[in-house]
Order: C-alpha cells, then structure tokens, then sequence
C-alpha cells in the first residue's frame, strides 16, 4: 500500500481531523476566556495606581519570558503534585493558555487604548460627553480597528502553540497520526511522510486565512 | 525543598541549557540569514524569488515548529532523509524563524525613506554603496525591536525539541519528575535555567532599543 493512501483508509482522515478539534477546542476555549479577562487586565495596566501596574508588569513579562511549555509543565506536573487536584491535560492546557492569552490579550489591549491620540479624549469631552460616551463614541471605535487585526494574529498564535499539549499526553491530532503510523507499519512503512505531512498543511489551511484576514483589516483600516 | 538534590542534578540542567543554546544559537543565526536573503528578494522584487520567498514565509509562519520538527524527524526518513535530532532543531528552528525575521527586516526596509536613497544616488552612490552606507544602517536600528522579539520568540520555541529526542531542558525536567517525583525541584530549575538563559537576552535588546531611540532613529 502507498503511503497516502494510509491517510484515506477506513475512517483515518475523520480520526486526524478529530484530533484537530481537540487542539482547536483547547485554543477556542482559551482565547474566549482571554479576551474576557485581557479587557479587564488591560484597563488595569491603563490605571495610575502605580502598584497595580507594577503587579501587572511583572506578570506579563514572566509570562512572556517563560517558554509555554514550562508553563504547561508547572501546571500539568507541579500544581497536580502540590495540590493534589487531578488535572487533565486538557484542563492544564486551558488554565496554561488562558493565562498566557490574557497577559498577550490584556497588553493588546493597553496598546490600542494607548495608540489613541489624547486629544481625542480631550475633544470629545470639549463636546459634553461624559465618560462613558467618550470611551462609547470616540475612543472605543479607533481603538478596537487596532485591536481586533491583532487579536486575530494573537489566536493563531494561540492556535499554533496548542500543538504542545501532545508533549503532555492529551491525544491530540499529532498523537492520533502516530497511532495510525504505528498500526500501518508494516503494510504502509512511509505513511510518516504522508500523515505528518497532511498534518502541517491542516494546521496551515487553518491559520492562513486568518492572517490573511488580519492583514487585509489592519490594512483596511490604515487606509481610513 | 530538598537542596541536595538540586545540587545534585543541577549539572544535568546545565548540560542541557548548553545544548539548547547551541542548537538554539546556530538555528537563530541561519534564521537571520534566511530572512535577509527573502528579505532582499522581496525588497528589490526579484522575479521568481520573490514568490519563493512569499510562499515560503506563508507555510512557514501558518504552522507549529513541533508539527514542523515531526515532519523532519519522523517523516522525511521515509522519503530516504535521515536527519541527525541536532540537524532537525536546526533546521527547524532556521525554517520557522527564517519568515519571522525576514518581515521584520522587510519593514525596516521599506521603512527607509526615499527621499535618502534619492539624495544618496544623487551623491553618485551606486545601488550597492546606497544599500551598503544608507538604508542597511537605518532599517538595521527600524528592524532592532522586531528582531529582539524574534530572537526571544525562537529560544523559546527551542523548549519542544524533546519532541525530536533531543535531551534539553524539557527533556531532563520530564525525566527527573518521571524517576524521583522531585518535582517542585525539578519545576524550579527548570523556570531558573530558562530565567538565565532569555531574561539576558530581553534584557539587552530592550537596552540596546532604548539607545537607538536615544540617537534618534
């Protein structure tokens, strides 16, 4: 048997795309909650409380400066240990890259803010809007065409990253093309090729059109 | 925390930091390399190389290294080429960082205005004086920042060559928990040992950013 045919025996391309899902779920699940808590993180790092922002420093430069694998390897092997709590991968994928998601989210967020000139700020309120329609009529309208190009890039990243969470067990789409390797070895010996090979244009038809997508709002954007 | 066994084992951590950033080190240089040459054809819009570079940039950015370091290590064998684990992590790591630093030195380059090479061609420079003494030194200091951040992004990346057998940092820390379950220990010098190695490195990008910026680039 050739190899490529390995890929379309039986139910095999049903069973790499399920082990696809699982890594997606583990990004779409994580990137939900970041966004979430990325806003609140990121109005946090925007307040002039000085040690508030130091707090919030100091967590997104740990988190960016620890490669996310040791992240993963502190909650899936030492929290286990240190609290007892039996985690699933799964879930110490989620916490681990839900924690990175929102330092990444919350920074994003601060900088878009930011990138408003101040004196947007201080014309809106020139005009007579409060607070809240300054942040709902001015502000937000500029900072989210800077945010959301960005966020999109963030979430493939998220979605490339995931890939790890074979290296602590969960059965995911790379553990699932071994196993299909392993069971044809000896009727389809370069099934290795064709599998591995399928999986790294699965991961690319899911993350090129997203960047493509953020590049052409980021440009859309700049040109207005 | 039991010290005996971190000084204990503390060699292996070293050991093994020594081996990720040689293999680290070299697959980040022929990254740079990467992404100058495609960097170059995409500035002076080289026909055919051009498009090579674009699509290699595309597939490489759009896909996990550890996808990138199966493919290498377990599946170009069946096609009939045996790569060593070190030659995997550095080819690996040379073809994800290639596209990284290859945008980022593209955006320096463009950000050079043309007004300079102008005013440079009008001095009598030819193409490659113009390259050479004026828009290389200005979109070098653009690109500094992004190339920081790719030079961070790649070592830690770095942490899934055990994938490929490699005995790094992961490697040994998986390792020490698996045979003595020592693992605050184990967990501990693992976070240390990457402190040590990217903190240094963060550190002096951003130092050397803030004294471009003070020359006023």
């Amino acid at each position: 048997m050739q190899g490529y045919e390995v890929l379309f025996q039986g139910n095999n391309f049903l069973r790499l795309l399920g082990g696809l899902w699982v890594t997606i779920r583990i990004s779409l699940i994580s990137i939900a909650l970041s966004l979430v808590l990325g806003i609140f993180l990121g109005a946090a790092m925007r307040m002039k409380n000085k040690a508030v922002r130091a707090v919030c420093r100091s967590y997104l430069e740990f988190v960016r400066i620890m490669p996310q694998l040791v992240l993963l390897f502190i909650v899936f092997f030492g929290i286990v240990k240190a609290t007892g709590l039996n985690l699933s991968g799964e879930v110490s994928a989620v916490i681990v890259f839900t924690v990175w998601g929102t330092a990444e989210t919350g920074d994003l967020v601060r900088g878009a803010f930011d990138s408003v000139p101040k004196h947007q700020y201080e014309s809106a309120q020139a005009l007579g809007l409060d607070r809240f329609g300054v942040y709902r009529y001015v502000i937000l309208p500029q900072a989210v065409r800077i945010l959301i190009p960005n966020l999109i890039n963030l979430s493939t990243r998220m979605i490339k990253t995931t890939a790890f969470v074979s290296l602590i067990g969960v059965t995911e789409v790379l553990k699932v093309g071994k196993q299909i390797i392993d069971a044809n070895r000896y009727d389809a010996p370069d099934a290795a090729l064709w599998v591995y090979g399928a999986i790294f244009f699965m991961y690319f038809i899911i993350c090129f059109p997203l960047s493509l997508f953020s590049r052409k709002l980021a440009k859309k954007y700049k040109q207005n | 925390m039991d010290w005996s066994f971190i000084t204990r084992y503390s060699p292996l951590y070293v050991k093994a930091a020594v081996l990720t950033l040689t293999i680290g080190a070299v697959g980040i240089v022929l990254a740079a390399v990467v992404g100058l040459l495609c960097a170059f054809a995409k500035y002076y819009r080289v026909p055919v190389l051009r498009q090579i570079a674009a699509a290699y940039t595309e597939l490489s950015r759009n896909t996990p290294l550890i996808v990138q370091l199966f493919f290498l290590y377990f599946g170009l064998p069946k096609a009939g080429i045996v790569l060593s684990s070190e030659a995997c992590g550095i080819i690996g790591l040379a073809f994800l960082g290639g596209s990284y630093m290859s945008e980022s030195f593209l955006s320096g380059l463009e950000s050079v205005k043309k007004g300079q090479i102008e005013s440079a061609e009008s001095l009598g420079l030819n193409g490659r004086q113009v390259m050479r003494y004026v828009v290389f030194p200005q979109a070098a200091a653009v690109s500094l920042p992004a190339v920081g951040a790719n030079v961070i992004f790649l070592l830690k990346e770095t942490s899934v060559f055990s994938a490929v057998s490699l005995a790094d940092l992961m490697y040994v820390a998986k390792d020490l928990i698996g045979m003595y379950y020592n693992t605050e220990e184990a967990l501990t010098m693992l976070v240390i040992a990457y402190l040590i190695i990217i903190l240094p490195v963060s550190l002096i990008f951003s130092f050397a950013e803030r004294r471009m910026r003070r020359a006023g680039v």
